[in-house]
């Protein structure tokens, strides 16, 4: 199936590029929109968005690759994130991916079987006065102990 | 001590227009608009001796300075908003309590240096953060701080939020113009300096959030006032992001100078668990670890930091206690430079790795003799010899956690296991 956005994204994206200097720079931004509509960044939305960009596949896949928060691969409803760094391991952080493991019974870069969970561990998100802290989708949650991030996680369906 | 930075952070709606005009919002945008050039602006920031907050503390008013007036190409100012240095969350508090006083600043960097066109770059990750912010600046348009003529005064400027994408290296400043140009963020050979080449070959300034956010205040209250705050080279207030095991982590304004153990055992409230200090990381993962012997006399200011053999850095303070194992923690900042070298230098690329490979097999009980020394050769091989400050910043700290903790490690090795859990 051939990959195309769909007409309120192509709007979006033509209002993206002609927000800036120069089209190059709109790529995250374009990324982040693909991403939205496609779910996540397969090799046939490279080529698209190589082609909507005016830029060889080559280097597209240089950016998804490069950064982080761009998914090559389908992942669960809800991506849980718990910070591993410094300032979270000495609150504990591991105790933290600890029970989500158990809970979930998943391990790190694993989706559980109904799509729901995926579970990674990230560097620092900037919360390390409220640590152990996760990022789950968009949201931030802080100050984890064993007994909430189960809870929270009960009402992520 | 008077509040600069976080003078509004508990003030009703600080996020709004409404609350920040409450609290005297960009009165300071009007007085630059209407009563000084360019150059004054900059003389005056210049008198103010505010330095970079983002970690390398260099003069404000000078780096601005150094953007040529006759270049006719455009101008751009990029404000640093991709705060990611392990245990720096200071930024973050600014952007959502605080946003319009980043976007005032930022307006009165771009007019210092003539850019009518200029960015936020914040860290992916902040999503809520970007909301705060296109929220600002979406009410800063609409009161017309921003757009065509703003306020009447014939200067035009666009501030546009971008998003990064999830990559440490972007807090850097060029590369972040790599990562904002569409690319991977790669930091690039300096010189020419982004002052000069910076955003699309264009003349352009990278200021962090603190540093913008504390210009509408040096601009109302006065350059003389700011000065007088502080020590000889250090002036006015800093934000130390306090972590780890004290009574009472979070975001606290002190005047430069300010004396570090006071703060760490009156302002934070001293070690929870009432157990006893046995480290100190005080300017975000990058910097040297300090041992808990050291930090007598030290005080809070770039020029104290250094004579300790440290730096300020980003203001991130890391406290850690006596029970920790110093070689787990030298492992663990070891694996995220790892992740999170760019790959673009090869001492770097491969140096981190190895470190990392060599501090995991000492604290899971691998670790053989000559290891440390491997260590120690390969940090030495990597600070100095890449394009961007991230291979000093990946090498110093496990060479300060060997050099003050050895005989931990050593115990590591001889036991072959972890010695302290």
């Amino acid at each position: 199936m051939a990959v195309k956005f769909s007409d309120e994204s192509l709007k979006k994206f033509e209002a993206i590029v002609a927000r800036y200097p120069q089209k190059n720079a709109a790529m995250l931004p374009v990324l982040y929109l693909a991403q939205q509509e496609f779910g996540y960044i397969s090799p046939e939305v490279m080529e698209y968005v190589s082609q909507i960009m005016d830029v060889p596949v080559a280097r597209v896949l240089g950016v998804v690759t490069f950064y982080t928060m761009f998914n090559t691969k389908p992942i669960g409803r809800h991506h849980i994130q718990v910070c591993r760094t410094l300032p979270c391991a000495l609150a504990g952080a591991e105790r933290i991916t600890g029970a989500i493991k158990e809970k979930l019974k998943i391990g790190l870069g694993e989706t559980t079987p109904d799509g729901r969970f995926t579970l990674s561990e990230v560097e620092c998100l900037a919360s390390c006065g409220t640590a152990p802290m996760m990022q789950v989708n968009d949201d931030y949650y802080e100050n984890l102990t064993e007994k909430n991030v189960g809870e929270l996680l009960d009402r992520l369906k | 001590m008077e509040k600069i930075l976080l003078r509004n952070i508990d003030a009703p709606d600080s996020q709004t227009l409404e609350g920040y005009r409450a609290c005297g919002g960009y009165r300071a945008l009007e007085k630059v608009l209407r009563e000084m050039t360019p150059e004054k602006l900059i003389d005056e920031v210049k008198a103010s001796g505010l330095r970079g907050r983002g970690g390398a503390g260099f003069p404000t008013g000078m780096k601005w300075s150094f953007v040529p007036k006759d270049n006719p190409k455009p101008k751009y100012v990029v404000c640093n908003a991709d705060e990611s240095e392990p245990g720096t969350f200071k930024d973050r508090l600014l952007i959502e309590k605080d946003p319009h006083a980043i976007v005032e600043g930022t307006i009165i960097a771009a007019y210092a240096i003539r850019s009518h066109t200029s960015f936020i770059y914040i860290r992916g990750e902040m999503f809520y953060g970007a909301q705060v912010l296109q929220r600002a600046l979406d009410e800063a348009a609409g009161a017309g701080y921003l757009g065509k003529n703003v306020l009447g005064s014939g200067y035009d400027i666009d501030l546009i939020l971008h998003r990064g994408a999830g990559a440490y290296i972007c807090g850097e400043e060029t590369g972040l113009l790599s990562s904002l140009e569409g690319g991977k963020g790669w930091p690039k050979i300096k010189p020419p300096f982004p002052a000069t080449h910076g955003l699309f070959g264009c003349p352009t300034v990278v200021n962090n959030v603190e540093t913008l956010a504390a210009l509408p205040w040096i601009i109302t209250e006065g350059a003389a006032r700011y000065a007088a705050i502080g020590t000889e080279k250090s002036k006015g207030t800093k934000l130390f992001c306090v972590s780890g095991h004290v009574k009472k982590p979070g975001v606290y304004e002190v005047d430069m100078g300010y004396p570090f153990k006071k703060f760490l055992e009156e302002d934070c409230g001293g070690m929870a668990n009432g157990r006893k200090l046995k480290g100190v990381i005080p300017g975000g993962a990058s910097m040297p670890v300090l041992r808990a012997d050291e930090l007598d006399g030290i005080t809070m200011d770039y020029e104290s930091f250094q004579a300790a053999g440290t730096l300020l850095g980003s203001g991130g303070v890391i406290v850690m206690d006596e029970s920790t194992c110093m070689v787990r923690a030298a492992w663990n900042l070891s694996r995220f430079f790892a992740h999170e070298s760019c790959g673009q230098c090869s001492p770097c690329r491969e140096g981190c790795h190895w470190i990392e490979k060599i501090l995991n097999r000492v604290e899971h009980g691998a670790g053989k003799p000559g290891d440390l020394e491997k260590i120690l050769s390969v940090s030495g091989n990597i600070g100095g010899n890449t394009i961007c400050p991230f291979g000093d910043a990946a090498s110093w700290p496990p060479a300060a956690f060997i050099k003050k903790y050895r005989g931990e490690f050593d115990e590591h090795i001889a036991a072959g296991k972890c010695t302290i859990h």
